[in-house]
């Protein structure tokens, strides 16, 4: 019986638990900062560790920097193309780079040895408001990039290819950052709760299989979440 | 919590999940037979088929996670609720 109870204790998920910072009149699901914070200070060591001492023959960071870098490159050249990709590199890297930190942070990291007055410290990814808010600034890049390449005509998409299509051209706007950011949501929380289920009926053991399969689930969702929205991009450059 | 609401939601949750598999395992089945037939026909192409079928095994598996989201929701934030 006492297993049974450590193993629930273990595997306790807590959903629309937070742990609340109150700012003003503002209400912040402080958990979600905390482990961001950690995934963009890793960020920002991993690139001063590959760019402080850049060296023609790279070694040891800059190499395996240059390799992200180079990896995220490609995401971004096989949507959009040679000749627009470039500006739009950084926006497409740091979102792959965030969502994977993201991700692996939440899969790798024990975070359940930290205990918070309420809630729990997961993957920032499996809060919606984290996810949507990704997905709107998608949203935003591309109208951006739409409207600087072609001003106004942007807008003559919307009746392409006939103007009885405008409502679900419309829709599509709509539709794009509510897909994005549900997939993302959904596909780590997933992860989660499959973890935990299995954990909560076997501690040990049988859940590590499991557990690979969210490793790399979270990083197919960081290359699908960055090459829809270098597509997303290239479509309204086209 | 109302228990007929409370009832509904969790017999709702569980028919929009379960449903949302159908379709994608149907799709995922389709998907993963095609690509081993071209691997099975060109094997040189291998890492290429299985990149791409990845990517679209994801894709297809979003469906059911809408399913699950609504799910989540109907359980842990039902709008019916007081």
């Amino acid at each position: 019986m006492n297993l049974i109870n450590s193993s629930i204790l273990i595997a306790d998920v807590e959903i629309g638990t937070h742990y609340y910072w109150n700012v003003g009149e503002l209400v912040f699901h402080g958990q979600v900062f905390i482990v961001s914070w950690v995934v963009i200070g890793l960020l920002l060591l991993f690139s001063l560790l590959g760019a402080s001492n850049p060296k023609r023959i790279p070694e040891s960071w800059q190499n395996f920097m240059e390799a992200t870098v180079e990896f995220t490159q490609d995401i971004a050249r096989n949507q959009i193309g040679e000749n627009a990709y470039k500006s739009w590199l950084p926006f497409v890297s740091t979102l792959f780079l965030f969502i994977f930190g993201c991700n692996w942070a939440g899969a790798i990291i024990p975070w359940k040895l930290i205990l918070l007055p309420e809630g729990e410290l997961a993957a920032p990814t499996n809060d919606i408001n984290t996810t949507v808010a990704l997905a709107l600034l998608t949203s935003s890049a591309y109208f951006y990039a739409g409207l600087r390449k072609k001003g106004l005509g942007y807008f003559k998409r919307y009746l392409e290819p006939t103007p009885i299509l405008l409502p679900i051209n419309i829709l599509e706007d709509f539709t794009k950052p509510l897909s994005l950011s549900f997939r993302l949501f959904g596909n780590v929380l997933a992860d989660e709760l499959t973890i935990s289920v299995l954990v909560l009926l076997v501690p040990l053991v049988i859940p590590l299989p499991i557990m690979g399969l969210g490793i790399f689930a979270g990083s197919v969702q960081a290359l699908i979440f960055s090459t829809l929205a270098a597509a997303y991009i290239h479509e309204a450059l086209e | 919590m109302d228990s007929i609401i409370a009832a509904a939601s969790v017999i709702g949750a569980g028919i929009s999940v379960g449903f949302a598999a159908i379709g994608p395992g149907i799709g995922q089945g389709t998907a993963a037979g095609q690509a081993v037939e071209g691997i099975a026909r060109q094997p040189e192409v291998e890492n290429k088929i299985r990149g791409t079928l990845l990517l679209s095994l994801a894709f297809m598996e979003a469906l059911t996670i809408y399913g699950l989201v609504v799910a989540l929701a109907l359980l842990f934030a039902n709008p019916f609720v007081g």
